[in-house]
């Protein structure tokens, strides 16, 4: 058990939640709910998977996977913003059509075999710098790296531009925001869309890079929903959202390595004599998803994280909401 | 008075805005008929009306909202038709709503900016808040452009949508009831600022229904009634308010509340060292004491936001306080339930009419049954007799006097005044010992008010104790026989004499006698 080593891979496994959840931040900040992370991030794992099988080319992969869940994305956009439905039922029939559909095409993909994967890179220079080298810039796929630049570009967008102002204004305030004429609509439809072409990425990201390969509904195994608690977590802020999905990557690994060794702090591994113990281990990430969702839906708790005060609520023209 | 609007013998070429023959029908109602208004560059013209009047339709109209079924709108002498808000404010005419259009968690610099062209993309906050804050300085809206809006007070919150529609360009600005969220001494510095603004050219419509406000700032007034014009751009130099009610009526309305003598009784409600947070966490109230007796009505005066709101729900039992003890005839009701309030005879008028009040959805007569179906004759043992259900309610609905089609009527039909009316059957139909009024008159039309009033009054007759929570003060002076001022979250007066200067200064957390003890006084 190695600590930069577990970092290591906490900081690759933990680029797909910080995906996941950037996209989620963008859409929560326009005040719509996305409960249907985990079935576009399935849809787009087995679209990335399945196109690069199909081509060769897992750039292509990438780029359909975003553009499937961003389409399915949309059916949510539409429920939710243009009928005005219940965002947590819309939200979770979406991750169900997601996982349907891609368990159905990826019926046939387990058995598809080698396929080239999205390249690796080790930074110059910078990965000579002891320990964070190591963690960060050694021998990880280019779509963390992404990860790092994506970070700084959409907390500068949330803050300091335009878009982003009017972002954040549709979230809290929508008669504020239309009565100035900011189309609320389509702004919603937009990040909405965002946050489609984001998960598509996460997919993409674990099926080409991170975790190769298509395994059903394992591809993801949940990490749509953590993603979802993530959100919360990171008080719908990118900076808190990569050092949240880091932690939680690196719990993933620590997960596995910890059930290696036979004596851990001086005293016998419970993890390496009884197997079962491990099990408690991996739910762990679950099992906080599911406190911070109890704690963020308690309103009065909401407030206090600073979650937008539209979040959930349909707009409608000429009701005094909010 | 500032410049020339004054002089009855204007030229065309003073006209800002003039609308003609303005008609705009609704599915069952004529909401303006034939109506014609005029503005003048740099007047203050005061719109006049109840509630359903059609003063907002005619403003909704000239910003753009609606679209007149006929007449013509002519601005600056050029005709014009707006088909959006963003158009009239391209023609300088913006408006500030009553209820405030503002992100809170944004600053007022970002506010003031929402949904321009300019900046294109990256905000540049710094070189803004200079912009704003040279504007604010020369419009006479000082405002700190980097603050977040839920930082601000009130009338702070109302520079900033002052400024926005400003920062727009307006040279027409419609205010719609700018004051009744200010207190007293903010009221004068506010109708400087507006005597600032006409005298930099700016023309301003007056919305309101507050007529002593109307006589003391306009230069001229329309008054509506029934969608129809009743006089206009009359010069109110030389006109009472009963003139000007009459008009707004159309009959004559008594203004003197005639308040019988009664003598307090024992005392029924007492508070001490309450303590509670808001819905943010943050302290609400801090240590209020007070009491109050049978048979009086107690006035809580204080600017909106300084902790009546949570006062009326600790009262009420809807929220929970962290210090401090409530007892009702000597019985500790701390702590409990709004059931066991209710039990104890305490009765709630709450704030907002639509959402705490009532359920808008359901019909009248399952509105004023909500307190009493737990008991026979309404209540049959798991089920609700409907008969004597539907009779309580016809009888609440011809002795209340409630102007419903039916009492299967959803309650989100009725106008303003009649679902007050509404809830004050269900309420004081229980026969309360105490009851908890909050802004119980607001948003009705004189009208309407009288009669709310005048149940209050009844109620103070018939042995109630009654804590009537109101921002405007010439009501609270009218009804309460005495008055405690609350300033963030605590009681800093009590005042017995109707005294309206200290009133105003407590309200602004400024003692006027330093040698009082303050909050400590109990009668």
């Amino acid at each position: 058990m190695d600590a930069v080593i577990i970092l290591q891979a906490g900081v690759a496994t933990g680029t797909v939640l910080l995906f996941a959840t950037l996209g989620g931040i963008f859409s929560e900040r326009a005040g719509v709910m996305q409960l249907g992370i985990e079935g576009m991030m399935l849809l787009g794992a087995m679209a990335a998977f399945s196109v690069t099988v199909a081509t060769g080319n897992p750039w292509l992969g990438l780029l359909v996977a975003m553009l499937a869940a961003g389409l399915l994305s949309q059916i949510h956009a539409f429920i939710t913003i243009t009928l005005g439905a219940d965002q947590v039922v819309s939200g979770l029939s979406l991750t169900f059509v997601g996982t349907g559909i891609a368990l159905v095409f990826g019926e046939q993909l387990s058995k598809a075999g080698v396929i080239s994967l999205i390249p690796r890179y080790t930074v110059p220079f910078l990965s000579q710098i002891p320990f964070i080298g190591t963690i960060f810039f050694t021998d990880h796929s280019v779509l963390v790296y992404l990860g790092y630049l994506l970070v700084p570009l959409a907390s500068y967008y949330i803050y300091h531009t335009r878009p982003g102002m009017h972002l954040r204004a549709v979230g809290e305030q929508p008669s504020a925001a239309d009565s100035l004429g900011i189309n609320v609509y389509r702004t919603r439809y937009i990040y909405v869309f965002i946050c489609g072409l984001f998960s598509g990425l996460a997919g993409g990201t674990i099926s080409l890079a991170i975790s190769p390969g298509w395994f059903s509904e394992l591809t993801t195994s949940g990490q749509g929903w953590i993603a979802v608690g993530l959100i919360i977590f990171s008080q719908w802020d990118p900076t808190r959202a990569l050092v949240g999905a880091y932690a939680f990557g690196a719990l993933r690994r620590l997960v596995l390595d910890i059930q290696g060794p036979t004596i851990l702090f001086g005293m016998r591994n419970p993890f390496y004599y009884n197997p079962y113990w491990g099990f408690f281990l991996m739910m762990l990430p679950y099992a906080f998803t599911i406190i911070v969702l109890v704690i963020g839906s308690y309103s009065a708790m909401r407030r206090r994280l600073g979650a937008p005060a539209a979040l959930g609520i349909p707009y409608i023209r000429g009701e005094r909401g909010v | 008075m500032t410049n020339n609007s004054d002089q009855p013998t204007e030229m065309q070429a003073d006209t800002v805005v003039s609308m003609q023959g303005i008609v705009k029908q609704f599915p069952g109602v004529l909401a303006n008929d034939r109506v014609t208004f005029t503005l003048k560059r740099g007047e203050i013209h005061a719109l006049l009306g109840e509630n359903g009047a059609g003063k907002s339709t005619l403003m909704n109209i000239l910003t753009g909202l609606y679209k007149p079924d006929n007449g013509m709108i002519t601005v600056q002498g050029k005709r014009v038709v707006f088909s959006s808000p963003n158009q009239a404010i391209a023609h300088g005419i913006g408006m500030v709503h009553q209820h405030f259009m503002l992100v809170p968690t944004q600053t007022v610099t970002e506010n003031i900016l929402l949904g321009l062209n300019e900046p294109r993309f990256r905000l540049n906050l710094s070189k803004y808040n200079a912009i704003v804050k040279d504007l604010g300085e020369r419009m006479g809206l000082p405002i700190d452009p980097t603050a977040h809006i839920w930082q601000l007070s009130v009338g702070e919150q109302q520079r900033v949508e002052l400024l926005k529609i400003l920062y727009r360009g307006a040279e027409v600005l419609i205010l719609d009831e700018p004051t009744a969220v200010l207190a007293p001494q903010e009221i004068e510095a506010f109708f400087c600022t507006l005597r600032k603004m006409t005298s930099q050219g700016k023309s301003i419509i007056f919305i309101s229904h507050k007529l002593n406000e109307v006589l003391q700032i306009a230069d001229r007034v329309t008054v509506m009634r029934r969608g129809r014009v009743t006089a206009e751009g009359v010069n109110p130099t030389g006109l009472s308010i009963k003139d000007l009610a009459k008009l707004m009526v159309g009959r004559e309305i008594t203004f003197d509340v005639t308040k019988e003598d009664v003598t307090p009784g024992e005392v029924v409600l007492s508070i001490e060292d309450l303590v509670c947070e808001n819905d943010k966490g943050l302290p609400a109230l801090r240590g209020v004491n007070m009491n109050i007796r049978h048979g009086e009505i107690v006035g809580l005066a204080g600017v909106a936001g300084n902790g009546q709101r949570e006062l009326a729900e600790v009262i009420t039992g809807l929220r929970k306080s962290t210090r401090g003890k409530i007892t009702i005839h000597d019985r500790d009701v701390t702590h409990t339930d709004p059931r066991n309030h209710i039990r104890h005879g305490i009765s709630h008028i709450p704030e907002d009419r639509h959402h705490t009040g009532t359920a808008p959805n359901l019909s009248l007569t399952d509105n004023v049954i909500m307190k009493s179906y737990t008991h026979a004759p309404i209540s049959k043992g798991w089920t609700i007799n409907q008969v004597a259900a539907d009779r309580y309610a016809t009888d609440l609905r011809s002795a209340y006097n409630i102007l419903s089609p039916t009492i299967k009527t959803p309650v989100r039909l009725l106008s303003g005044g009649n679902l007050q009316r509404v809830i004050l059957a269900r309420e004081i139909s229980t026969q309360p010992a105490l009851m908890v009024a909050m802004q119980p008159t607001r948003g009705l039309d004189v009208g309407a008010i009288e009669g709310v009033q005048k149940l209050l009054l009844l109620q103070r007759e018939a042995g109630a104790g009654i804590l009537l929570v109101s921002e405007e003060l010439d009501e609270l002076l009218a009804l309460s026989d005495r008055i405690y001022v609350i300033f963030e979250g605590r009681i800093v007066g009590e005042v017995m004499d109707k005294d309206i200067d200290r009133i105003g200064f407590l309200m602004c957390g400024t003692s006027p006698d330093k040698n009082e003890a303050m909050g400590e006084k109990n009668d």
